[in-house]
Parts: structure tokens; C-alpha cells; sequence
């Protein structure tokens, strides 16, 4: 199958981007070194194009009973212009995807999924809305998404939108026009920094891209690659799927437990996945399956994904979901699912890395949290 | 990017200089420095240790992934760059001069390439 190119694909390789194959759509991975775009959205601002994620319009008089019905979430609770946080599960609790909500109207839900499960979630809502008043849409040709991630992504918007950015509170948007063209703004991401996401024609992107680079000069804005995507979400402990997240856990395993809404009052209270949920609820409140930590090393190797954990003792204890050299810490960091009595912050614990058990120590998600 | 013309190459990316009193310098080119990404830690081999022609003898670690690193030359390592293994980003930035990996008294090395047909090898 061939590769899917976004709108600002040519823009990309006029820029010298290192391009990969992320989930069947060919991304900038890097436009120089990933260590610096990592700490210029630490420090400055980056810009990312995000276009291959999932966008998916779920609207009519049951769009919300609909998605309280398909997802673990509450989400005809959710504050018209209000994004949340959700998962889709199976029937057997299993996540079949990690989704942002956001609610555009009163009657209608933009459903953003990761670029690697957009087909299976589109499948599953559309399967899901039988004998519901709403209507499953496949947007994922219809935008465009760029971020503008980082402490000065405010000062950089403020130049070119007249939108009310102060009233902007995080996990919400607005209908507004950047640069001249209409989008939807939001204020979400994936770095653990103040930042927007911009939802935009297609047609339109490479103008913002343009118009968001200029206005970022003076603050030194960068273009950012999917390389330095991972390593900011990862001091940020935000989970990634096919890493922390699959159908193999449910939310409880993931620590994540927060976003299963038992408290539903739609469809008699009743969704996909919830009667394996509550014995995975239940299971946690007393006999922890292994549980997500984060994991800082003191040398120089890097613990990666699916290298194996060992207590003091070198007795395997878990395995390591995302792993990298932190450039904000400047350290090797990890995540991992270990045993619930390997799991306390301050435990010393090893990976092995090829043979070699390096030490580590079990920290406290996240890693990083910017000051507000 | 111009791969230096006095110097040797191999397949695997690496490079190695014309031997001084029986010791040649070995490194990795920029071509393959640019295609790992930012390197955060490299294991060499130790002084006195026997390196084989197209074995591993150590290990580059970038943000995103590990690649062995391969001798080009069989030998005795005589010298290794202490300044890589304190700051492994040389390799990024002066991969053909400061960012050198060791230094071998060569007996054999691998089927070499020279400046021009490296580049021929990774422009192709």
C-alpha cells in the first residue's frame, strides 16, 4: 500500500525533513535534531503537522447518548466548545483506542482518533450508532491539523487570530479565523506545554503553516518532527498507544481508570465494555495488576519499549512500554508496567538492556510538569 | 553532504584513513550519523582489544534506536576517543573529524569502497 501524504508534504521536504512511515502515512520524523525541536517547545515553541489523525463528526438529536453509549466516557456531560480526554473499549474492557472529544456544537462531536486505529474506531462508532438519531461521518480528508506547542504558542496565535485566546481555557475551543482562514482552535496537545491545535481545510494548511512560521520567528519557533512528538509526551507521562495502551488492557490496567464513567445516565446507564470494566474496576481496588510507573535511569544506555524489568534480586518484574534519553532531564527515562510491589516511587529496580541490568529508579509520573 | 576523498569506506557506513606507522582511525560517515538521529551513547572497544573486519565491536544508541557498530579492519585497538564517550553528539557533528571512534593497527580489512563509490552506494 502506498504511503499517504499530507497537505504540507511538499512543505516538509523544501524544509530537508527526515521523513518515516507513521501508520501508513509518510511524516516528518525530524528537520534537524530532535534533541533541539524537544527543547524549543520546552523553551520557545514548536510547530507540528498532525494531519493524519482521525477526525470523525458523530451529530444529530442522539449524537452524545450515541457516544456515551460507544465510549468509556460521559460525554453528553461535556460543555458545548469542551474537549475531553476518552477511550472506545470492546465488550471485554479491552481499549481499542485513547480519543480526544470535543464537543463543536450542541448537537455535534468531533471524535479525534490516533492516525493507527482511525479505521477501527470510525468502524466501531458506525456499527455502534444502530438505532441511534446520529449520524457517523469520516472526516479524515476533510482537515488538517497543525499545533502550535510550547510557552510562547500564546504570544505566536495572538499575532494572527482576533480569537478570544484568554477565554481559551485548556480542553476547550472555538470556531476562529487564524491567519485569515476559519478553524477550529483548540487549546490541547501532546507535549505537556501551553500550545493550540488547529483544525483546518486542507486547503488551507500550508498557508497557516506559513503564516504560523513568520509569526514565530521572533520567538524562535521551530518546525518539530514526530521524533520530538514522542519524547515531550513521554516526560509529560501521557500514554501512547501500541505502547501503553492496547486491546490486551483495559483502562484500569493503564492506571487510567479516571476515564470509565460509571456514572452515566444515558442509555440507562448501560455501554460498550462496561460489565468487564467493573470487574477490571473491582480487580484494581484489590489485587493491583502490575502497575504504569516511570523509570529514570542514572547511566548513559537507554531503556527502550519491550525490554524486560528485574527487581534488585534480577527476578523479572515487568517490561518497559516507551523509553528514551530525556532531553529536559537529560537522563535515560522510561515507562513501565512493573508488579504493584515493585511499583513504589523510590524503588530501585534494573532493565535489561541487552544482556546488562542497569539500574533504574521507580518514579512518579510524569516526569515533567511545566510551571503554571 | 561530501565524503572525504582520502579517506576508505565500507557498506556498513563506516570509514577508516590510510594507516600511519600500521594504524588507521575508524569512524562512522555523516550519511550515517544524519540516518541515526541525535546519538546519546556509544560503546567502543577497549584498548587491546582484537577487532575483526565486519564484526561488531560496539554499539550507537540514538534518541530513537541502537545500531551495532562494525569494524572495518581486523586488529589490535590501540586508542579509543574518550571525547565521543563523553559527548557522543560529536558523532553528529563532526563525524569525519572529532567525532572519530578508535584507532586499529590494521592486519586486514573489509572489502573497501572509496569516495566515490560510497557516495554512489548512498545517493544510488
Amino acid at each position: 500500500m502506498s504511503l499517504r501524504h499530507t497537505a504540507l508534504d511538499a512543505l516538509h521536504r523544501s524544509l530537508g525533513a527526515t521523513m518515516t512511515d507513521f501508520a501508513g502515512w509518510d511524516m516528518p520524523l525530524r528537520y534537524g535534531s530532535e534533541r533541539e525541536e524537544h527543547l524549543a517547545v520546552r523553551t520557545r515553541a514548536g510547530l507540528f503537522d498532525l494531519s493524519h489523525m482521525g477526525e470523525i463528526t458523530v451529530s444529530g438529536p442522539q449524537a452524545g447518548e450515541l457516544l456515551d453509549h460507544a465510549l468509556v466516557g460521559f460525554i453528553s456531560a461535556l460543555g458545548v466548545l469542551r474537549a475531553r480526554y476518552t477511550m472506545i473499549c470492546r465488550e471485554d474492557g479491552g481499549i481499542l483506542d485513547d480519543l480526544i472529544v470535543y464537543r463543536t456544537a450542541e448537537q455535534e462531536y468531533m471524535v479525534v482518533a490516533n492516525a493507527s486505529n482511525a479505521q477501527v474506531v470510525l468502524d466501531a462508532l458506525t456499527e455502534r450508532a444502530a438505532g441511534f438519531d446520529a449520524e457517523v461521518r469520516d472526516d479524515r480528508d476533510a482537515y488538517a491539523l497543525l499545533a502550535v506547542q510550547g510557552p510562547e504558542a500564546n504570544g505566536i496565535l495572538t499575532s494572527v487570530t482576533d480569537a478570544d485566546l484568554p477565554g481559551l481555557k485548556y480542553y476547550a475551543l472555538l470556531p476562529a479565523t487564524v491567519a485569515g482562514r476559519q478553524v477550529w482552535l483548540a487549546r490541547t496537545g501532546y507535549t505537556g506545554e501551553d500550545g493550540f491545535e488547529i483544525f483546518c481545510a486542507p486547503a488551507d494548511a500550508e498557508h497557516l503553516w506559513q503564516a504560523l512560521t513568520e509569526a514565530g520567528a521572533d520567538q524562535g519557533l521551530v518546525p518539530c518532527g514526530l521524533s520530538c512528538r514522542d519524547t515531550l509526551r513521554l516526560e509529560a507521562g501521557m500514554p501512547l498507544y501500541g505502547h501503553e495502551l492496547s486491546t490486551d488492557l483495559t483502562p484500569f490496567d493503564a492506571g487510567l481508570g479516571r476515564v470509565v464513567r460509571f456514572d452515566k445516565t444515558t442509555n440507562g446507564g448501560e455501554f460498550v465494555g462496561r460489565k468487564a470494566l467493573e470487574e477490571a474496576a473491582a480487580q484494581a481496588e484489590v489485587n493491583p495488576p502490575r502497575k504504569l510507573v516511570g523509570l529514570v535511569s542514572e547511566g548513559k544506555r537507554v531503556p527502550r519499549a519491550e525490554y524486560t524489568v528485574v527487581s534488585a534480586d534480577g527476578e523479572p518484574i515487568g517490561r518497559i512500554t516507551s523509553g528514551s534519553p530525556s532531553p529536559t532531564l537529560g537522563k535515560p527515562i522510561a515507562i513501565a508496567y512493573v508488579d504493584a510491589a515493585h511499583a513504589a516511587p523510590g524503588t530501585a529496580v534494573a532493565v535489561d538492556v541487552r544482556g546488562k541490568h542497569e539500574p533504574v529508579e521507580v518514579v512518579a509520573l510524569p516526569f515533567y510538569k511545566r510551571a503554571r | 553532504m561530501s565524503n572525504p576523498t582520502h579517506l576508505q569506506y565500507t557498506k556498513e557506513h563506516e570509514w577508516l584513513t590510510a594507516a600511519e606507522d600500521g594504524v588507521s582511525t575508524v569512524g562512522i560517515t555523516q550519511h550515517a550519523a544524519d540516518a541515526l538521529g541525535d546519538i546519546v551513547y556509544v560503546q567502543l572497544p577497549e584498548v587491546g582489544d582484537t577487532v575483526t573486519a565486519g564484526e561488531t565491536c560496539g554499539e550507537l544508541e540514538s534518541t530513537k534506536s541502537v545500531s551495532d557498530l562494525f569494524s572495518p579492519a581486523t586488529g589490535e585497538v590501540t586508542e579509543v576517543n574518550q571525547a565521543v564517550i563523553d559527548e557522543p553528539a560529536l558523532v553528529n557533528s563532526e563525524p569525519f573529524e572529532g567525532g572519530w571512534l578508535f584507532k586499529v593497527r590494521v592486519e586486514a580489512t573489509d572489502e573497501m569502497l572509496d569516495a566515490d563509490a560510497y557516495t554512489a552506494l548512498t545517493h544510488g
